[in-house]
């Protein structure tokens, strides 16, 4: 079994990966000493020689510049990695956790389980996402833990299809029904001798899923239907499109967009590694 | 059998660059194949065997390097002829290949009667009927019914299957005809019926045969002239009579003893200890040094060169004079698996 | 008494038409017949060889007696108590006794465990020891298939030539203590020259820890080699059953004939006689009844076509076939 020195190596043996994992390393990093980092609330208001300092663009009082309010944009933006952080965190995880145990029960036992499962996750790919969050908002309220619990009910699905899909081809072989002529029960194959297999392609789809969580996150906020409580990269967008100076304040537009792009893209560069490792023929000869 | 070689081959090497070092697949390899014979290459897997043949077939993968001295077919220099003329004159028409797992090749989304006339279409201006025609002759060399033409190779069974690879092998009369593991994988009684159409060939039409195979029974069985490849080298190539009523060569001798045979039910076998060599890097040892009871000092630091024993007998091996003996002590169990 | 008895063992598959072929071309359910009516025992220490060639049934014979297939009619009984039934947490214990070494050593070894790991796994997922016991007793049978644990323990399937994966396989079935120990084709994806390593260490085993053995095989020249008894197969019936020399030195049906006529032999010398057998092996799809093989029997009449023979299993070592011609064939004839 891999230990953690082996993906470390996997990660670094692509250029692009290895960006990919140190940009990720540094917005942990924020995430995690953003109330630190930050030298303003998000919502506070500032004041420049006793005028509101609204819509200033990058300075060095203001790296990335202010709202129409006079809200410090850095602070927003540093404070708003730890929502994304913990947003694409707990529902990427959640959902692959989801997927992949369905999947690998559904591929592994077949027949009549793998039909329902199936069924039921054909059900969800039916499912359009804004509907649902809507209706889940309208229901509920806006809170942090119905927008990641939105997330992940739609997004577990795919992860769930594909890893169902390796592991028919797994159970299929001859070490599977060596394992189980030497006694191991089901539960054992699947997990000790079919999950190590998939692990590749799980960790793979563990990454899109963040990756997509994360931008499903934004989308929802954009549109207002984020966590009012909580500020947020998606959300940050969705006030300059309230306050209508868009057109104005390239920064306000700027900053949440590039960290979005980046963190997206480095979590996409990390899963190229694995994609390698999970389909052998991508390597270079 | 004409004295005339229809394919002579020397000093074949064959080296694969890989990120580990070069690996020397086939070194110092020289051969006649002649008229109306089938010429047997015996040999384990990884001992090149299959290295070989598609180095004559300009069927290398592109980090495999072929150098030899001399690659002449019914005297035309294959070393020098470019490329697209090979392809064009000399393969199909003139050396066809029966691949391994040949049941595989066929396409399964097109007829397995289409797809002969196809191949002979590319290689001969007919028309559609008369390639139809040719086809149908054809099956019914290699015993298939004309009518199974327009079926689809799921329909058809390994054997079968394989019988219309050697069809479509046979397609444009070519003087050579190379079969790499023609029967492997087949049942018994399919495969003893189809070693006995390629024999029936063999009479019927005047065209040589390469069989390959590690199975040394279907080799005895099917061959004049028999080699036995190991590490990239000939071992011993003889007649088959002789390779078998007096092998030289330890690897042979050994070989011999480890095969079953269902006429001595019960009989002791021997394996050969060890494993069969890497190739990496400068081969400056006999190959099979490691593994060989009789080994003496000076196999370790040079490689044997070819000695002659009668005529067409030919083995690698310093201690050709004593073979007589060798023999004698490899019938014994203990000369190879305790002196180690 | 025997150690393990199968009685009249069927394994049927239903083969399904999609629902629209159904419905609309009225295509009937069919019926693969992989093994029909089955009767042979296997006796302690002893080597049962199984032959016959792709599509007998040997296979699945392997996976009714391993317990990982059960059979559709018929009783297994092993030690006098049936077994075929069995469920769950006891089928899950049965197997320990009976153990399978694979064809594909390539395939058989999970890639992503290590050769220690690899044969501990059945103990562990057993409890059959405590960890430490496991310990040495994957010592002692990785050294007993020759190769050394210190070397070995700690590499992956990949980083091991055929012959030592093979063995390793071989040790993963050992290290259970079965007393039974069914091969299938151990040999087939192995060179030459290490074949009789192989079978030397499977025989020299099974005499030193006492497990019955069932080798299966198409190759009847390895058979020759090993086995005690032979049991022939034809798709899906049992066809010839005897001590071993006696079944290939003079084989009774006309198909075991036709068979051991075919079978390849190193001798340059040797011509062989022109089998009178016809056509091709079919699949046993809605076979009908009667002997299995008559289509392609010279001999085969119309009792042929009505009643298939069993073989009787009262004494194993009667060498018997089941054939209802055996006085028309002579011994010229092959």
């Amino acid at each position: 079994m891999r230990g953690v020195g082996e993906h470390y190596r996997i990660i670094h043996a692509n250029r692009l990966s290895r960006i990919g994992f140190w940009i990720i390393v540094g917005f942990l990093t924020v995430a995690v000493f953003a109330p630190w980092i930050a030298p303003h609330g998000p919502w506070e208001m500032l004041f420049v020689d006793g005028r509101i300092a609204s819509l200033r663009p990058p300075s060095w009082a203001f790296p990335v510049g202010t709202t129409h309010l006079g809200y410090d944009l850095f602070s927003q933006l540093v404070l708003a990695t730890r929502t994304t952080v913990i947003i694409g965190g707990v529902s990427g995880l959640i959902s692959i956790l989801i997927g992949a145990n369905i999947g690998l029960i559904a591929g592994y036992y077949g027949g009549k389980i793998d039909e329902i499962l199936m069924r039921f996750t054909d059900i969800l790919y039916g499912m359009p996402f804004l509907p649902f969050i809507i209706v889940l908002i309208a229901l509920f309220g806006r809170k942090l833990e119905y927008v990641i619990l939105a997330i992940v009910l739609i997004i577990w699905r795919t992860s769930a299809r594909v890893i169902r899909a390796q592991t028919i081809s797994i159970r299929q072989r001859q070490f599977i029904t060596a394992a189980k002529a030497r006694g191991c029960s089901d539960l054992r194959i699947i997990y000790r001798h079919i999950l190590p297999n998939v692990l590749p392609l799980l960790l793979l789809y563990a990454s899109f899923n963040i990756a997509w969580s994360i931008i499903t996150e934004a989308s929802a906020s954009f549109l207002g239907f984020g966590d009012g409580e909580t500020i947020s990269w998606g959300g940050m967008l969705y006030e300059l499109w309230l306050s209508g100076k868009t057109r104005v304040a390239w920064w306000w537009f700027a900053a949440p967009s590039i960290c979005i792009v980046l963190l997206v893209t480095s979590l996409v560069f990390v899963s190229r590694a694995y994609e390698e490792v999970a389909n052998p023929r991508l390597r270079k000869r | 059998m004409t004295t005339k070689a229809v394919l002579e081959v020397r000093d074949l090497n064959v080296r694969y660059n890989t990120s580990a070092g070069p690996i020397h697949a086939v070194s110092e390899v020289s051969f006649d194949v002649f008229g109306d014979e089938v010429f047997g290459i015996a040999g384990e897997s990884g001992c090149g065997k299959s290295t070989l043949i598609r180095a004559l077939l300009r069927l290398l993968s592109p980090n495999g390097i072929c150098e030899s001295a001399v690659i002449s077919f019914k005297g035309h220099d294959l070393r020098t002829m470019p490329d697209r003329e090979f392809r064009k004159d000399i393969l199909w028409r003139e050396i066809s290949l029966v691949p391994q797992s040949a049941m595989n090749s066929l396409n399964p989304v097109y007829r397995v009667g289409a797809q002969i006339v196809e191949a002979i279409r590319a290689h001969r201006r007919c028309t559609r009927a008369t390639a139809r025609e040719r086809v149908a002759e054809l099956f019914d060399v290699v015993g298939l019914q004309a009518d199974l033409m327009d079926s689809y190779p799921h329909e058809f069974s390994g054997g079968m299957r394989q019988r219309a690879m050697i069809a479509m092998a046979l397609a444009l009369d070519p003087a050579l005809i190379i079969m790499d593991e023609p029967t492997t994988g087949l049942d018994v009684l399919v495969q003893e019926r189809i070693l006995r159409r390629i024999r029936k060939i063999r009479d019927a039409i005047a065209s040589s045969i390469i069989l390959i195979t590690h199975d040394i029974a279907v080799i005895a069985e099917m061959c004049d002239r028999i080699a036995v490849m190991y590490g990239g080298r000939f071992m011993e190539q003889a007649r088959s009579l002789d390779l078998f009523e007096s092998p030289h060569h330890p690897y042979t001798l050994g070989l011999k003893n480890a095969f079953p045979s269902i006429h001595a039910v019960g009989a002791e076998l021997i394996s050969i200890p060890g494993f069969p060599p890497g190739l990496i890097g400068p081969q400056t040892s006999c190959p099979f040094e490691p593994r060989c009871p009789f080994r003496i000092e000076r196999c370790a630091t040079e490689t044997p060169q070819p000695v002659t024993i009668t005529e067409q007998h030919e083995i690698r091996c310093f201690r050709s004079a004593e073979a007589e003996s060798l023999r004698e002590l490899a019938k014994s169990k203990a000369t190879w698996h305790c002196s180690n | 008494m025997a150690l393990f008895e199968l009685k009249n063992v069927n394994r049927h598959f239903e083969i399904r038409p999609g629902l629209v072929s159904r419905v609309l071309h009225r295509h009937p359910t069919r019926w693969i017949k992989a093994v029909e009516a089955l009767n042979l025992t296997l006796e302690e220490d002893e080597v049962l060889g199984i032959a016959g060639e792709s599509g007998c049934g040997k296979s699945t014979t392997c996976m009714m007696i391993a317990g990982l297939a059960p059979p559709t009619a018929g009783e297994i009984h092993y030690r006098g108590k049936r077994v075929d039934n069995l469920e769950g947490e006891a089928l899950r214990r049965h197997r320990r006794h009976v153990q399978m070494i694979f064809q594909d050593p390539y395939e058989s070894l999970n890639p992503r465990f290590r050769v220690f790991d690899i044969v501990a796994e059945g103990p562990r997922a057993m409890a059959l020891w405590p960890e430490r016991g496991i310990g040495t007793r994957v010592a002692d049978i990785l050294f007993a298939v020759g190769l050394e644990p210190g070397k070995y323990n700690a590499r992956f399937p990949h980083e091991l030539s055929g012959g030592e994966r093979q063995r390793v396989g071989i040790a993963s079935a050992l290290v259970m203590e079965p007393e039974t120990v069914i091969a299938d084709e151990p040999l087939s994806m192995l060179d030459v020259s290490i074949r009789a390593g192989i079978l030397d260490l499977l025989r020299g085993l099974a005499q030193e820890r006492h497990f019955s053995c069932i080798y299966v095989s198409h190759d009847l020249s390895i058979l020759g080699n090993i086995a005690d008894r032979l049991l022939v197969m034809y798709l899906g019936q049992a066809v010839e059953i005897g001590p071993l020399k006696q079944v290939i030195r003079a084989p009774k049906h006309p198909y075991t004939r036709a068979l051991i006529g075919a079978v390849p032999v190193p001798d340059p010398r040797y011509r062989r006689p022109i089998p009178r057998i016809s056509g091709d092996i079919a699949r046993p799809i809605d076979p009908p009844p009667g002997c299995r093989f008559a289509p392609r029997c010279p001999y085969a009449d119309a009792s042929c076509r009505k009643t298939f023979l069993g073989l009787d299993t009262s004494d194993p070592l009667h060498h018997q076939a089941a054939c209802h011609r055996l006085e028309q064939i002579t011994d010229d004839d092959i």
